[in-house]
């Protein structure tokens, strides 16, 4: 299809001079913009009193954590008193407390599962404070991160930075200029905009037909520009005032594929050969630098596979109902907005789904067996780019597990980016490996072994799984959307999925802060003839191998269960 | 101790900073610039007629009456009501979203197939094959204003008997609310179904009808 490869195009065009831009703050470089920025920041280090100095990774981690609480309790006591008349036109009243710690922590986490829905369940008040808040720092909080495990791998200075000064910049620089743009752009298209109450008008036939109203295009931009994904109504992105036409479709893709996307750019930046100065130039030409080749390579042929096996299936239609006489040419247009079609939707499932977002354009609950697999591997992989930073994160583990397999087979110590990988590392890496599908294989066994758990299970047969192995699979991935049939406000659902996104997120942010630290302190060992080369067409083919033999051995049977049953019964 | 307690007011006051600059100037900020640039968008893009907004040009509307065009059934029916409904409880304020019946679920087939008698019996002379297939599924917001133009194509024969019209004036309703493809490359073809009935109401001069 012609707009999903121009749209591909597009992206892969915008990524260079965005992940130019972040290499040149995430280093503390020069940028054009400073003279602005540096005075705004400065006036912020000092109101908190902020001393820029370098964190050992410890520090770093405990830095991150204490103060992604200190917001969860302050979003927590907002929602809780919600009620009050202050930006809340729609008299919206308090939220209740175990659905509030779902709340504040899928946000915090950002991964915006929403077990409330937007019109009913928050007030204005709450969807600035709280959520537009929190998809600032969370999106800023997983940067972070991200930057300094890349600093780490360089190992060019002896810190891995400071993250108060991470989050600030990041906020400062990228997030709140890039949301204010985008955010008007939204709206120029019809993305309402406003703090007045939900409007009723009489339609022509004399009923009555309620409006919602609210600061939507604030939320939406910085919604998909942080891969949070939670919208402001409950049908988020096919809401047709988030998302009025194919133009802000597009432009709502894009928002949420710059960042990870450009993050790889700014990796490779950062890592560049510290060879010698005739090598440097030639990297300086190159558009991308060697070791970021392999990552970006093995991500985007998962995006573009998983995009072409999503179209395909939601093209082919549901036989069911070819069968009591609805004509399939079309495609399966349930749950489907008709100005977005079978091309933009799917391309939308895949795209949210590999940059873990979550927000929706269609109702993924309504997907063909097939094409809601796609977006159920993408998040149970976690690493086709990814939430920003996080998905490269997820990559880099996969690339230290190959270099170790690779080592093995060729009897040497294993190395990347110069630096041995040793047992320490290893073993931190195999543990960052195992939780994902530890959190989302046991939470959904737990689920439908307890009555609790079949409970929130609305559609038969193997579909039903299916709901519950997503909800898992996107709490745990940071993802955010849902099968969402699922009746999951209840305790219950609350608090497992709590728990899932919870440890999805801060674990294997810890364990590479970890892994990172580590490698940092170690000695560069010098490029021999026996190094194993990591900027290869080799080894992005054995990447890509490792990567699905170990996602195919942990969820080929949770997946034959579901999706793949579901399918053989549907075309049988 | 301290530095701990120096440490906990740092990242307090981030909080704070980042809570007021993200969560109140940047979304009142915003608020601010649309309001001033782009005020119709900002509201909802209501339709105005004879002072009083009839709906959103970005969202659809249920419609009973026989000599209007028919919109795609919506789990929410559109947020469209009458004074009884909301009295009497069936419907409980403003919403989105969609049944999230799965492919294989039976009452997705229960519902088509109850869908395709009733449009058949109002539009008889066209054939269950020839029904587009968004026609008679649901979007995913319940909000959907469009149709495709094949399916406003087949509701016409019909339109033609009740509204009394030629053929030819509501082709060229249809045609005048159709909505190409950006570029002639993105998206799908699409008719406005709220703008169409308004435009038949306009010429069968039942606007202002209900008005109050």
């Amino acid at each position: 299809m012609l707009q999903i490869l121009i749209f591909l195009a597009v992206f892969v065009v915008i990524i260079f001079p965005m992940g130019k831009y972040m290499y040149h703050i995430t280093a503390s470089q020069h940028t054009f913009a400073d003279p602005i920025f540096d005075r705004v920041d400065n006036v912020i280090y000092r109101l908190c009193s902020i001393d820029r100095k370098g964190m050992q990774w410890k520090q770093y981690a405990m830095a991150m954590l204490t103060t992604n609480a200190i917001m969860v309790l302050i979003g927590y006591l907002i929602l809780r008193i919600q009620t009050v008349p202050f930006f809340n036109p729609n008299s919206i009243g308090g939220m209740e407390p175990v659905l509030s710690f779902n709340t504040v922590i899928s946000f915090i986490t950002n991964t915006d599962l929403q077990h409330y829905s937007g019109e009913s369940g928050l007030s204005y008040l709450s969807q600035m404070l709280v959520i537009t808040f929190m998809m600032f720092t969370s999106s800023a909080t997983g940067f972070s991160v991200a930057a300094a495990v890349i600093r780490g791998f360089a190992a060019k200075t002896k810190t891995v930075g400071n993250f108060y000064a991470d989050i600030i910049r990041i906020t400062t620089r990228v997030f709140l200029p890039l949301s204010l743009a985008i955010g008007l752009l939204l709206v120029s298209q019809g993305v309402v905009q406003n703090l007045s109450p939900n409007t009723t008008v009489q339609t022509i036939e004399g009923k009555y037909q309620d409006l919602s109203m609210g600061p939507v295009a604030a939320l939406e931009s910085i919604k998909h520009l942080g891969t949070n994904g939670g919208g402001f109504f409950g049908a988020n992105s096919t809401a047709p005032f988030e998302n009025p036409n194919v133009l802000t479709n597009m432009i709502e893709m894009l928002s949420m594929m710059i960042l990870p996307g450009s993050v790889v750019v700014m990796f490779g930046l950062m890592v560049r050969s510290r060879g010698k100065s005739s090598e440097k130039d030639m990297e300086r030409k190159r558009l991308f630098s060697r070791e970021a080749k392999p990552v970006f390579a093995v991500m985007f042929f998962l995006l573009v596979i998983g995009i072409a096996v999503c179209f395909w299936a939601e093209q082919a239609g549901n036989p069911a109902l070819q069968q009591v006489g609805l004509n399939q040419s079309m495609g399966s247009m349930e749950g489907k907005e008709m100005r977005f079609g079978i091309a933009q939707s799917a391309l939308f499932t895949t795209v949210t789904t590999a940059f873990t977002t979550g927000s929706i354009n269609n109702m993924h609950d309504t997907l063909t067996p097939i094409g809601g697999m796609v977006a159920l591997v993408n998040m149970m992989l976690n690493l086709v780019f990814g939430g920003k930073g996080v998905g490269l994160i997820n990559m880099l583990m996969y690339v230290i597990l190959t270099v170790f397999i690779c080592g093995l087979m060729v009897g040497r110590t294993p190395e990347y980016l110069a630096k041995k990988i040793e047992g320490r590392e290893m073993k931190l890496t195999a543990l960052a490996i195992i939780i994902h599908p530890l959190l989302i294989l046991s939470f959904s066994a737990l689920a439908i072994a307890l009555p609790a758990g079949l409970a929130g299970i609305s559609n038969p047969g193997p579909h039903g799984f299916t709901q519950v192995l997503y909800e898992f699979s996107s709490a745990s991935a940071n993802n955010g959307s849902g099968f969402e049939g699922l009746g999951d406000n209840t305790y219950f659902w609350n608090i497992t999925t709590g728990l899932a996104m919870f440890f999805g997120r801060y674990l294997s942010m810890i364990i590479m802060l970890a892994v990172a630290g580590s490698l940092m302190l170690k000695r560069p060992v010098s490029e021999s003839i026996g190094t194993l080369k990591t900027d290869t067409g080799t080894f992005t083919i054995v990447l890509f191998m490792v990567i699905i033999i170990i996602a195919a051995l942990t969820f080929f049977p949770a997946l034959i269960l579901g999706p793949i049953t579901e399918h053989m019964v549907l075309w049988n | 101790m301290s530095a701990f307690l120096k440490e906990i007011k740092t990242q307090f006051m981030i909080t704070i900073v980042l809570l007021l600059l993200c969560g109140l100037v940047y979304p009142l900020l915003l608020t601010g610039i649309s309001q001033l640039f782009f005020p119709s968008q900002a509201n909802g893009s209501l339709i105005v007629e004879n002072g009083h907004a009839v709906g959103s040009e970005l969202i659809g509307q249920d419609f009973s009456d026989h000599r209007f065009m028919k919109n795609r059934p919506s789990a929410v029916n559109y947020n469209t009501y009458t004074q009884e409904e909301k009295d009497g409880g069936d419907y409980t304020g403003v919403s989105s979203g969609s049944k999230n019946f799965a492919p294989t679920n039976p009452d997705l087939t229960e519902r088509v197939t109850a869908d395709i008698m009733k449009f058949t019996a109002v539009n008889p002379t066209i054939n269950k094959e020839d029904i587009p297939a968004d026609l008679l599924t649901s979007s995913g917001s319940g909000l959907d204003p469009h149709i495709s133009p094949k399916s406003a194509a087949i509701q016409i024969p019909a339109l033609v008997q009740s509204t009394g019209l030629s053929r030819e004036i509501l082709e060229n309703i249809v045609k005048k609310n159709t909505q190409n493809k950006l570029l002639g490359i993105f998206g799908e073809e699409t008719v406005n179904v709220l703008k169409v009935n308004l435009e038949i109401a306009k010429v069968l001069r039942l606007s202002g009808q209900h008005a109050d």
